[in-house]
């Protein structure tokens, strides 16, 4: 079952998830011996292109075309699909990122392969191709096999290590013959918040509820955050409340994320917020009050006041962060 | 303006999710179904940007006669008409091809859903309806303004945002910031009764993937419980204990 990978850039960077994503397709490919052939769109250096052979990537097709220098979701999953088609690939392997879902799903159609969206695992392959996805948004896992000859899954951030293996890779251009249908969205303007981490993709989150009391006291979250390297998150009361942006709200109609570490602060933990974090590895929750249903739910509990409580931890991350770099 | 919004019929999002005996199935007992929640946001939308009669807004769902109170709670909330495919929906695959069977019959201007649909948690039909209809599509979309025959989006992406525009027809899929959801009014629970709710029967799709089992998340074992007084000492115990700092 040859593999293909779609390997994401951000502004011609690959990102550790990236990483992790050639790592998981080469972990399937070598389930049956095959190779991994990497697909990047855009405008990426050898260099950068180069490190994929680090992870598994044997071959790694380059596709550099002044139409395709913007994510754009229509042309970039045909291409995909033409990667596919060129490389007999089996497995067409896609981040679970917003772009990544939006072409996994197109391709799948593209190519009639079933798709496995979310994927958390390395699909068994034992009886069938089963894999494992989160569902009824953080409540559930279902399996699923899919049985069509050719399959396409979005693997989401976080859930597989980066993995060295030595591989050399060859890069070769790739020019696949462009639709103009393909081409009716227009990017119009690109705003990233550079300054910060990116929320589906950090492995340290410290969040806040409404227990911080109003948008004046977000200043000690984000500071713990920056010591400790993490992402700013924050409950659906505060970004209905308009204290925070809605991008930061996480829970069942929020994002859903599976970060290493999540630090709750003054957050009650309801269904619904726990449903979009329980694949955390690690919950820590702070609430003043005792009852408070999160701490069921956590791995590590500080009944107090945020107010006291959060000084308190970013000094110590000071410290610890001092130690440990 | 015609619109066509896409609605899923899914469990309360505070019921508790609870599996048959061998895993196979979803214990609907005792569950309220709504309209998924993302889909809430897309259907205000569709029924802010025609009122006044600037359009007409039809709902889609997919699904037995189960869900018909859900398509008609939609009605209530303000959608001029409803279509219900006839069939449970075994994938995103047979949702989006039932549904872009429709969009090709009868033609809309654009088609909207939820980001995603709070049961399995795919995002995958707006994008799938797009690629069977050939069309561009917008997987998440905080905001959508309309001006003649074009679209004004902002779309998600990872650590930020952008703008982008398109001509009609396009799949955009909603997320909140789109629009405020509306709660039906007894005008709008009254008339949605005689609104008309078209059943039509589902095509045939081929079968490429099937649910094998659910399962639940293992429980966390017990909270450790530290005092306010040594909050200082929880990044060392996490680095011991758990390694993952």
């Amino acid at each position: 079952m040859s593999v293909l990978v779609y390997v994401e850039n951000t502004e011609g960077k690959f990102k550790k998830s990236t990483f992790e994503l050639v790592s998981f397709a080469y972990a399937v490919a070598q389930k049956s011996g095959s190779k991994v052939t990497a697909v990047s769109i855009g405008n990426v250096g050898d260099d950068e292109l180069g490190k994929l052979g680090n992870y598994g990537a044997a071959i790694i097709l380059n596709v550099k075309n002044e139409k395709l220098k913007t994510v754009n979701v229509q042309p970039y999953a045909s291409v995909i699909a033409e990667a596919a088609k060129a490389e007999g690939a089996k497995v067409v392997v896609m981040p679970a990122s917003f772009s990544g879902k939006g072409m996994a799903a197109r391709v799948a159609v593209k190519l009639e392969a079933g798709l496995g969206e979310n994927v958390v695992e390395i699909p068994d392959t034992a009886n069938g191709f089963v894999i494992k996805k989160g569902a009824y948004s953080g409540k559930a896992f279902a399996f699923v096999d899919l049985t069509s000859e050719v399959k396409v899954i979005s693997v989401v951030a976080n859930s597989f290590k980066v993995i060295e293996s030595k591989t050399d890779a060859s890069i070769q251009a790739f020019d696949p013959a462009l639709d103009e249908n393909d081409f009716r969205l227009a990017v119009k303007e690109t705003v990233r918040a550079t300054d910060k981490i990116s929320l589906p993709d950090a492995e340290l989150v410290v969040s806040g509820g409404r227990g911080m009391k109003g948008p004046e006291n977000w200043g000690m979250i984000e500071e713990l955050a920056n010591v400790l390297g993490a992402a700013t998150a924050c409950s659906k009361p505060v970004s209905d409340a308009g204290w925070r942006p809605h991008s930061e709200h996480v829970g069942q109609t929020g994002i859903a994320i599976s970060p290493n570490l999540y630090v709750a602060v003054g957050i009650s933990g309801a269904i619904q917020h726990l449903a979009g974090v329980s694949s955390s590895k690690v919950i820590v929750v702070i609430n003043k009050d005792a009852e408070a249903p999160f701490f069921k739910a956590a791995d590590y509990g500080i009944v107090g006041d945020a107010f006291e409580v959060v000084p308190k931890l970013i000094e110590a991350a000071k410290t610890f962060r001092a130690g440990h770099h | 303006m015609k619109i066509l919004v896409c609605i899923s019929h899914v469990p309360d999002t505070t019921a508790k999710i609870n599996f048959s005996p061998d895993h196979k199935e979803f214990v609907q007992q005792g569950v309220t179904f709504i309209i998924n929640p993302y889909d809430e946001i897309a259907l205000a939308r569709a029924i802010e940007l025609t009122d006044g009669g600037k359009g007409t807004v039809t709902v889609i769902n997919v699904g037995d006669v189960s869900t018909e109170p859900t398509i008609r709670k939609a009605l209530a909330i303000g959608a001029t008409d409803a279509i219900r495919v006839n069939a449970i929906p075994r994938d995103g695959f047979f949702v989006a091809k039932q549904i872009a069977q429709v969009a090709k019959q009868n033609g809309y201007d654009f088609i909207l859903c939820g980001r995603e649909s709070s049961d399995h948690n795919g995002s995958s039909v707006p994008s799938m309806i797009a690629e069977l209809i050939s069309a561009p599509s917008i997987s998440s979309s905080k905001k959508l303004d309309i001006n003649g025959n074009e679209a004004t989006l902002e779309r998600e992406i990872e650590g930020g945002k952008e703008i982008v525009t398109v001509s009609f027809p396009f799949v955009a899929g909603a997320s909140e910031g789109m629009a405020e959801p509306k709660i039906p009014n007894m005008r709008g629970i009254m008339g949605a009764r005689t609104k008309p709710l078209a059943v039509v029967e589902a095509i045939e799709v081929p079968q490429l993937s099937k649910i094998v089992s659910y399962d639940k998340p293992a429980s966390r074992s017990a909270v450790k419980m530290l005092s306010a007084e040594d909050a200082g000492k929880l990044w060392e115990m996490i680095r011991e204990e758990k390694k993952v700092i």
